[in-house]
């Protein structure tokens, strides 16, 4: 029984359905949702570098880096607008975030 | 043997995968995702791309999970409160991943049997060239200007963060320099002549 391409392929499937299902769950935590971006992206990445070493091809190891990089970064500032958010209202509740009548 | 080692981490990945989005304690869901990160390592390991393994164990366990588990145990809120709409959205949560799933996994198997990389093994890096050489030549070379630009997103992120968790309490005493330097003599000494038995007013 040998692993192919196929195989990783499935397991990247599966966590990105389980991030976007755990965004429509957790409507109101938005922390969970965070977790959520962050499994999506793991499994993007499960993909590239799937793609990447089946390919014989290194460039999609290197935009693995560059989705690391970026999901640091998003990680780190949508944290800072979480906790800037519950020092303004006292809880995390982003069901009825509704201060800026958008 | 591969095929165990597969097996077993794919399995992780997708259980701690799951637990992270059905966990009641925010801590576990932290936890579990860091679990799910290990063993994605683990499966980059075994595709061969050992140094994404070693940048997400890094990156992901010492810094972003740590991030979550700092904001989760610092924000003190009532999380079974948030947990109450669980339910209401479980029917359209479930039809919306069914369907992705299925389309997502008919995409992959045609990929896989008839796309470019069909019926091709895993690059196997030799003493010649090991897997972080082979990135670092393409990576400094070909894709140096984006290379500087997620360097740039770091920065933007990094001030982005300062600027919205900084607070400027105004009850706090703090040492201003410049007001300390540019302080003269007769800002702050008065010669006042005094008469004999009178004393000084303010």
């Amino acid at each position: 029984m040998t692993i192919g391409l196929e195989h990783y392929l499935i397991v990247s499937a599966i966590l990105f359905t389980i991030g976007v299902f755990g965004i429509f769950m957790n409507r109101r935590n938005i922390i969970i949702i965070l977790m959520s971006i962050e499994l999506i992206l793991l499994a993007v990445n499960i993909n590239f570098v799937a793609f990447s070493t089946h390919l014989h091809n290194v460039q999609g190891q290197v935009m693995a880096m560059f989705v690391l990089t970026v999901a640091a970064a998003e990680a780190a500032v949508g944290l800072a607008i979480l906790v800037t958010f519950f020092r303004n209202r006292g809880d995390i509740e982003v069901d009825d975030a509704s201060m800026m009548k958008g | 043997m591969l095929a165990i080692a597969f097996y077993i981490l794919a399995a992780v990945t997708v259980v701690s995968g799951a637990l992270v989005i059905t966990a009641r304690n925010p801590v576990h869901s932290v936890l579990f995702l860091i679990l799910a990160f290990f063993s994605a390592a683990g499966l980059f390991v075994l595709m061969g791309a050992e140094f994404l393994a070693m940048l997400l164990v890094v990156v992901y366990v010492g810094a972003v999970a740590v991030l979550f588990l700092f904001v989760v145990m610092m924000l003190d809120v009532d999380f079974t409160k948030l947990r109450q709409g669980f339910a209401n959205y479980l029917p359209i949560g479930m039809v919306v991943g069914i369907l992705l799933l299925i389309e997502l996994i008919m995409i992959s198997s045609a990929v896989a049997q008839r796309g470019a990389a069909a019926g091709k093994s895993p690059q196997v890096y030799g003493a010649e060239m090991s897997n972080i050489e082979a990135i670092g030549r393409v990576l400094y070379t070909d894709y140096v200007y984006v290379f500087q630009a997620a360097g740039l997103v770091l920065l933007v992120a990094m001030i982005g963060a300062i600027v919205l968790t900084l607070q400027h309490r105004t009850y706090v005493k703090r040492q201003d320099i410049h007001t300390q330097v540019t302080r003269r003599r007769k800002d702050a000494v008065a010669i006042v002549k005094v008469k004999t038995g009178e004393g000084i007013k303010e």
